[in-house]
C-alpha cells in the first residue's frame, strides 16, 4: 500500500482543513488538468476531481484523479450513482485505490436532464447511501458487495455530502446521520448562501451527536458574476441562493464583480468558521481557480500546514 | 409463474398501482416510507431525498410533482407506528425481483435477503 489520506490526517489532528473543486476538463491532454491543479498547489489540503459535473461529459473523476496523485496532489474522487452499476462502481473504486486515490465523495448526482445528454438512460442501481456503505465494506471488510473477498482491502477516507437547504429541513440531519452509520467519515455540504439555515442544520446534526462521528465541512461559492450568481440560483438543481446576494452583485460593475464575489466568499468563509463542527471549507470557484486561491489567502488560510508524522488514518475514526 | 403467484398479482398489482403509483419493485417499502413509493423517484432513491428537492418541496426531475421523499416524511409522521423506519439504512433493491408479488415474496422472506456483503444498519 502507498501513502494514506492526508486530508484525514488533518483532520483528525484538529486543522481547519481547505478543499477545492478542480473544473473538470474536456481535454484528451493530461497538460489541461495540470495546469488548472497546478493552481491550487499550496492553497488548499485536497482537490475535489467531479463525476459528470451537472451531467455534462467531462474527463472521468478517476483519471483526473490519478492525473493529480502524478503530481503529488491530493485528489478526492468524486463519484454518482447515475452512470454507472453496482459493478462498475466497485471496479472504479478498487481501481482508483490501486491508482492512489484516498479520498472519496459519492453522491447521487444531478439528473441527466439538467445534463448535455438528457437523453440518456440512468443508472441508479443502488443509491448514494448503498454505495457509501459498499466503499465501507471493501475498507473495513475487505469485500465485494457480493460477500466475495477482495485480495488487498483500499484504504479510503470516505466522503459524502448533504444539502441542507432542500426540503424536508427537519430530516436533512437525520439523513446525515443515516450517512455516517453508512460509513461516511467526512461530509462536504451543497453551497452555502444562507447561513441561518445552514446554521440551524449544524445545531440539529450536534444534537444527534454527529460531531465526535463525522466532518463537516461546507461549501463555499465565489461567485464570478452578477450573471454566474442569477444561472447558479435558477439552473443549477438544490442550489439555494438569496435575493440580497443576487443585488449585490448585481448592483456592483460588471469590471468589480469578481472582486466582490470574493469578498462575499471571504465574509462567508468567515461566518461558517464561527459555527460549532465546521471542520474547514470547500471552496468552489467555477472554472476559476484563481478564485480560490485568493479567497484562501483573504481569508487566512494560508500557509497550508503539514502533517504532523503521528497521525494516523484509516477506519473510522 | 404458478397460478398462486398470478391470481396474487391480479390483486396485488392493480391495487396498488391504483392506490400508490406502484412500480412493483417487488420488495415493498411503502410502510417504511410513510406510503409514498420510492420507486416513483427518478433516482430509484431507497434512501432519498436527494439533494435536488426545489425549494417548493418538488421533485429535481418533475418540477411539477411533488418530491416522493418529501411526501415520504410528511407520511411517515402521521403514521402511528414505524416511523423511526425513515433512519434505516435500506439495502440495495434486488432488480430480479422486478415485477414479481412483494406479497408472496414477503411471506417466503425472499424480500429480506440481502447481498452478502451487505452489513444491516436497520438499528440506530
Amino acid at each position: 500500500m502507498t501513502s494514506p489520506s492526508r486530508l484525514a490526517g488533518l483532520l483528525r489532528d484538529g486543522h481547519f482543513v481547505v478543499t477545492a473543486e478542480l473544473s473538470s476538463s474536456n481535454s484528451a491532454d493530461p497538460q489541461a488538468t495540470w495546469r488548472r491543479a497546478e493552481v491550487l498547489r499550496g492553497s488548499v489540503d485536497a482537490i475535489n476531481c467531479t463525476d459528470n459535473t451537472g451531467a455534462h461529459v467531462h474527463m472521468s473523476s478517476l483519471a483526473a484523479a490519478h492525473l493529480l496523485v502524478e503530481k503529488g496532489l491530493e485528489p478526492i474522487m468524486q463519484l454518482t450513482v447515475r452512470d454507472r452499476n453496482r459493478l462498475a462502481l466497485q471496479a472504479d473504486l478498487l481501481g482508483a485505490a490501486a491508482l492512489g486515490v484516498r479520498n472519496l465523495v459519492l453522491m447521487s448526482g444531478d439528473d441527466v436532464t439538467a445534463g448535455d445528454h438528457p437523453e440518456a438512460r440512468r443508472i441508479y442501481d443502488i443509491d448514494s447511501m448503498q454505495l457509501l456503505e459498499v466503499a465501507a465494506a471493501m475498507r473495513d471488510r475487505g469485500t465485494y458487495l457480493s460477500g466475495r473477498k477482495l485480495e488487498q482491502a483500499p484504504s479510503f477516507f470516505i466522503g459524502a455530502v448533504e444539502n441542507p437547504f432542500a426540503p424536508p429541513l427537519e430530516f436533512r440531519p437525520l439523513r446525515l446521520q443515516k450517512k455516517v452509520r453508512a460509513g461516511a467519515d467526512f461530509i462536504q455540504t451543497q453551497l452555502v448562501f444562507d447561513l441561518p439555515i445552514f446554521t440551524r442544520f449544524m445545531s440539529m446534526a450536534a444534537d444527534l451527536g454527529l460531531f465526535e462521528q463525522v466532518f463537516i465541512i461546507p461549501s463555499i461559492g465565489i461567485p464570478r458574476s452578477a450573471r454566474g450568481a442569477r444561472f447558479m440560483k435558477e439552473k443549477v438543481p438544490g442550489l439555494h441562493v438569496p435575493d440580497a446576494l443576487i443585488e449585490r452583485m448585481e448592483k456592483t460593475p460588471p469590471a468589480r464583480q469578481a472582486e466582490e464575489g470574493i469578498r462575499i466568499a471571504v465574509e462567508l468563509v468567515n461566518d461558517v468558521r464561527q459555527i460549532h463542527g465546521v471542520a474547514g471549507v470547500h471552496l468552489i470557484g467555477i472554472k476559476w481557480e484563481e478564485g480560490v486561491t485568493r479567497v484562501a489567502e483573504a481569508a487566512g488560510l494560508l500557509p497550508r500546514p503539514t502533517l504532523s508524522p503521528l497521525a494516523t488514518v484509516g477506519g473510522r475514526r | 409463474m404458478s397460478v398462486t403467484e398470478r391470481l396474487v398479482l391480479a390483486v396485488e398489482k392493480p391495487l396498488k398501482e391504483a392506490i400508490w403509483g406502484c412500480q412493483m419493485c417487488g420488495q415493498c417499502i411503502l410502510h417504511s416510507t410513510g406510503l409514498s413509493c420510492p420507486m416513483r423517484c427518478p433516482k430509484n432513491l431507497r434512501n432519498g431525498p436527494c439533494g435536488g428537492v426545489r425549494a417548493n418541496g418538488n421533485c429535481e426531475v418533475f418540477a411539477d410533482q411533488p418530491c416522493v421523499w418529501v411526501e415520504a416524511w410528511k407520511g411517515s409522521r402521521r403514521l402511528p407506528v414505524f416511523r423511526d423506519h425513515m433512519e434505516h439504512v435500506q439495502k440495495p433493491v434486488d432488480w430480479q425481483l422486478q415485477g414479481t408479488s412483494s406479497w408472496i415474496n414477503l411471506l417466503r422472506g425472499r424480500d429480506r435477503m440481502a447481498p452478502k456483503g451487505w452489513e444491516a444498519h436497520d438499528q440506530p
